[in-house]
């Protein structure tokens, strides 16, 4: 299905007919709401959000999606800030509002850190149940990154 | 291409914890002209920063931003037989994307970066991800199972937890929700509990897309897991890899110069 299809991302050449609008908001003293809408192609792969026009092939732009807030605006807009920069928003319009709900739940998720917390929460909740580590069968139970308890971000 | 830089540079230089630093030397890299001329290869010591799939380098340790980023995705991390000693490659499956040489201080230290390095990718987290997820659903099956009184280990509240990780249980507390972003904005969020499911509790991460096929199955210790013969999208990456500003001026700086000493 191609809605899904253009939210995952990796291995789908762009053919999605319909992009996200999007516009990028310039901070001011008092939030402005929406600037220039700008109908892009708007791809997420793996923890980045990349953004196209929509007849290239090549990106014109990224977001990192680490330390980032995903809110619910107006009807079928979702917005991205940014942990540093909070009243700078990157909004986006969407087709439906199922679609928005649909990417604010994949932008969500889109992180690392994200990931990393949802391993870390398995592997203690497996362990809880049945006494074993799950990740020694794959021999990275040593590994700093999944480590509980050791990441006070 | 654009890039969200100051962010980007923020996420580089704050305190959450990295999975790996330290210093190594990587090799320049310079555009060959002509095919007979010889630079000798040379190494710049970098300081080097892995977060999550990507791995920051700075021109110090105290630098205040990147000079670069590499994003370790679709790549693969091979032992390199540069003359260099202590030498490694990060490559991408990519072939327009350049690779990386790196050089450690000695052999555990190579190690050690190459393991980092090779498990960093956010493929690879997610499908670690997705096979516990898997493994704690059987695991309460089983439970709830041998129990008489099923409610009580998999109620549906607990359920929700167990499905939806932004809900944690109480004995962790986070003070980070989803992207790592802190409580703010006067603590108007609470436990996640500001998102509910609205498909009752059963909030899935998104599927995977299926793995693609390392050119070096050799990387220790990775699980089995089963291959697909599609590649990852690199094309978006290639244009993110050894990215900043300084790296370019330098790049310019040299081209200039070959410009200048009448090389055309």
């Amino acid at each position: 299905e191609q809605k899904s299809d253009r939210r995952q991302s990796c291995l789908l050449p762009l053919v999605a007919p319909a992009g996200v609008h999007g516009a990028a908001l310039l901070p001011t003293s008092t939030p402005v709401f929406f600037a220039v809408l700008k109908k892009r192609l708007v791809k997420l792969v793996v923890n980045f959000l990349f953004y196209f026009r929509t007849d290239e092939a090549e990106p014109i732009g990224a977001l990192l999606l680490e330390h980032c807030r995903i809110t619910k605006e107006e009807e079928n807009v979702f917005s991205i800030s940014f942990i540093e920069e909070p009243e700078r928003k990157y909004c986006f319009e969407c087709d439906s509002e199922e679609q928005c709900q649909e990417w604010i739940e994949a932008l969500k998720r889109a992180s690392y850190e994200f990931m990393r917390r949802s391993l870390i929460f398995y592997r203690n909740e497996i362990q809880k149940i049945t006494g074993k580590d799950p990740l020694e069968q794959y021999g990275i139970s040593e590994e700093a990154r999944f480590q509980l308890g050791t990441r006070k971000q | 291409m654009k890039l969200n830089e100051r962010s980007v540079a923020h996420y580089a230089t704050c305190d959450s914890p990295a999975d790996h630093t330290g210093f190594l030397r990587k090799r320049v890299e310079r555009h060959h002209h002509h095919a007979h001329h010889h630079h000798a290869t040379s190494y710049q010591r970098r300081w080097f920063v892995l977060k999550g799939n990507l791995l920051f380098y700075f021109e110090e340790r105290d630098s205040r931003e990147p000079m670069g980023l590499v994003v370790l995705e679709g790549c693969t991390v091979e032992l390199c037989e540069a003359a260099e000693e202590f030498a490694f490659a990060i490559r991408f499956d990519d072939a327009g994307a350049r690779a990386y040489v790196l050089v450690a201080d000695g052999q555990a230290a190579m190690e050690a970066w190459v393991k980092a390095l090779s498990r960093a990718s956010f493929d690879y987290m997610r499908l670690v991800v997705r096979e516990l997820e898997k493994q704690l659903e059987e695991a309460c099956k089983s439970l709830a199972a041998c129990r008489k009184s099923p409610q009580r280990s998999c109620s549906s509240s607990r359920r929700r937890h167990l499905s939806n990780p932004a809900l944690l249980p109480l004995q962790e507390k986070p003070t980070i929700l989803e992207n790592g972003y802190s409580t703010w904005g006067g603590g108007d969020d609470s436990l996640g509990v500001a998102c509910p499911d609205r498909d009752g509790g059963h909030a899935k991460p998104p599927p995977l897309p299926p793995r693609r096929r390392s050119a070096a199955s050799g990387t220790a210790g990775s699980p089995a897991m089963p291959e697909s013969p599609v590649p990852p999208e690199t094309a978006c990456f290639s244009k993110l890899h050894s990215w900043y500003g300084q790296e370019i001026a330098t790049l310019r700086r040299e081209w200039q110069e070959r410009q200048k000493r009448g090389h055309p």
